[in-house]
């Protein structure tokens, strides 16, 4: 079942939180993983296993690279979940 | 231009995390308090496996107390029991302002980060290759908590990890004193940690009957130097000390503990895991020490022992302390304070070094537990009952650190 953007984004900003203890409210759409939120590729890997697991969606190793924002990840688990 | 041995180097700073307290005050006062950190596990593989032990000397405060929820979830209880250990080291010593490629890290562990070895194999079994944490391999690697620490420390000297089973620990600090004689830093912040009560560490220790199987007394189980005294009680933890060459310490008007004044090491080749029974090697560890340190055998005063409680170890270290200090042997007094803390194999000898710097410095000597009847193949005067007070003026003393593979390491400790 598809979730919105908005309960795409408070699931994805939780995962963040536990990963790397950054508040939930610093994740925001526009904001880069690895630039503003300063998230590293081991803890990527860590959240988009996370994410596949709480979101019910398969994210390939090859598209990580593509998921620069918050928005890039919002937008794939989403088309992934439709 | 001084020789290196005129290099002395000094301890400014004490931090651990162990079975029976979480930081030094706590630790040291419950030893002088004789209380024991042994107690049943409360972990379901207990159950789920019949462990044939089923106590250990588990941490009196957990990490999730101290640390923050990333910290416990990014690294291995081994890492963790370090990192808090540094903070408080760091602490009491000032929190000195060093150039940071004068400072350096050396924690020894025994056995690495097991319980994230164990937990990422179960992940791998149950839920696949996938499922395996990112950062498994940092978290289980033995140099994990040297590193850990050295981050946290901004410490660029060189972080090192000494891995010589019950003696790393020891070890530790021994590699330390020489990062400072030999000018590669000016601080060093050294011991051991380990985290090792896990199911497979326990059930591979019972396998050799190496472990105390006393579960209905865990508080009695640990009994070095008794007649009745059947194995070792697995403990946890770590202790860092500060380590600093004598001027940087002076320099900056630092409180010294005392003077960590040399190492001996030397390896029995005798066998994987008994000890070598007339003590040559560990004797020949603690004549070194005594030599490095330019002392006499009649300068040394009390041996915190490394005493584990095992029927052989025990006798093996006597033997040793009698081949190496003959006559002198009477004018020693010894504790074995694995009577309280349990054994924490890579942090152990780190632990007694933090106790014998403490019985230095306060002039104190903690009484040993659960020692009803001792052996009479043991003629060592081991303290009892109340601690014993050490006199005034310079005094030194040894402690000895001794690990499966005959590894032998044997501190000196002089009064500042």
């Amino acid at each position: 079942m598809a979730q919105s953007e908005q309960e795409i984004l408070a699931g994805l900003a939780d995962i963040v939180n536990e990963e790397t203890g950054l508040d939930t409210a610093s994740v925001e759409m526009d904001k880069s993983f690895t630039d503003d939120l300063d998230i590293d590729s081991l803890s990527m890997m860590t959240i988009v296993v996370n994410a596949e697991e709480k979101f019910g969606v398969r994210i390939p190793d090859s598209e990580v690279k593509n998921l620069k924002t918050v928005r890039d990840a919002v937008t794939f688990i989403g088309g992934a979940q439709s | 231009m001084t020789s290196l041995r005129d290099r002395r180097v000094v301890v400014t700073g004490l931090g651990a995390t162990t079975p029976v307290g979480g930081t030094v005050p706590q630790t040291w006062d419950a030893i002088l308090a004789g209380q024991s950190g042994a107690r049943p596990m409360e972990y379901d593989w207990v159950s789920k496996y019949e462990l044939p032990v089923t106590f250990a000397a588990t941490i009196k405060v957990p990490p999730i107390e101290v640390l923050t929820k990333v910290e416990t979830r990014r690294l291995d209880p081994s890492s963790q029991y370090a990192l808090i250990a540094s903070r408080e080291a760091w602490a009491d010593a000032g929190s000195p302002d060093v150039d940071p490629e004068r400072l350096g890290v050396v924690i020894g562990s025994g056995i690495g980060g097991v319980w994230t070895l164990l937990d990422q194999w179960d992940n791998l079994r149950e839920k696949g290759p996938r499922r395996v944490y990112p950062l498994a391999v940092p978290m289980l690697m033995p140099n994990g908590p040297a590193a850990a620490v050295s981050l946290e420390l901004g410490a660029r000297a060189g972080a090192h990890t000494p891995v010589s089973a019950c003696a790393s620990g020891a070890e530790g600090m021994g590699y330390a004193i020489e990062m400072i004689r030999t000018g590669r830093a000016d601080i060093v912040v050294a011991g051991g940690t380990e985290a090792a009560v896990h199911a497979l560490p326990i059930a591979g220790f019972a396998a050799m009957q190496a472990l105390s199987t006393r579960n209905d007394e865990p508080e009695l189980a640990s009994r070095p130097y008794d007649i009745d005294r059947d194995g070792f009680v697995l403990g946890e933890g770590s202790a860092l000390i500060v380590l600093e060459s004598e001027e940087h310490a002076r320099a900056r008007g630092a409180r010294v503990y005392a003077e960590l004044a040399s190492v001996g090491i030397s390896s029995d080749a005798h066998h994987i895991t008994a000890p070598e029974p007339e003590g040559a090697g560990a004797s020949r560890a603690m004549l070194a020490a005594i030599e490095r340190a330019d002392l006499d055998l009649r300068d040394i005063i009390h041996v915190n022992a490394h005493a584990t409680s095992t029927p052989v170890g025990d006798i093996a270290e006597y033997n040793a302390i009698k081949r190496a200090f003959g006559d002198f042997t009477d004018h020693l007094t010894v504790t074995a304070t694995k009577s309280m803390t349990g054994h924490l194999l890579g942090a152990a000898g780190a632990l007694e070094a933090v106790f014998t710097i403490l019985s230095v410095y306060h002039r104190t000597v903690p009484a040993t537990i659960n020692l009803d009847h001792q052996d009479p193949a043991i003629a060592l005067n081991v303290v009892t009952g109340e601690h014993q007070t050490l006199p005034a003026g310079d005094i030194a003393a040894l402690n000895n650190s001794f690990g499966f593979g005959g590894h032998n390491v044997a501190l000196a400790i002089r009064s500042i």
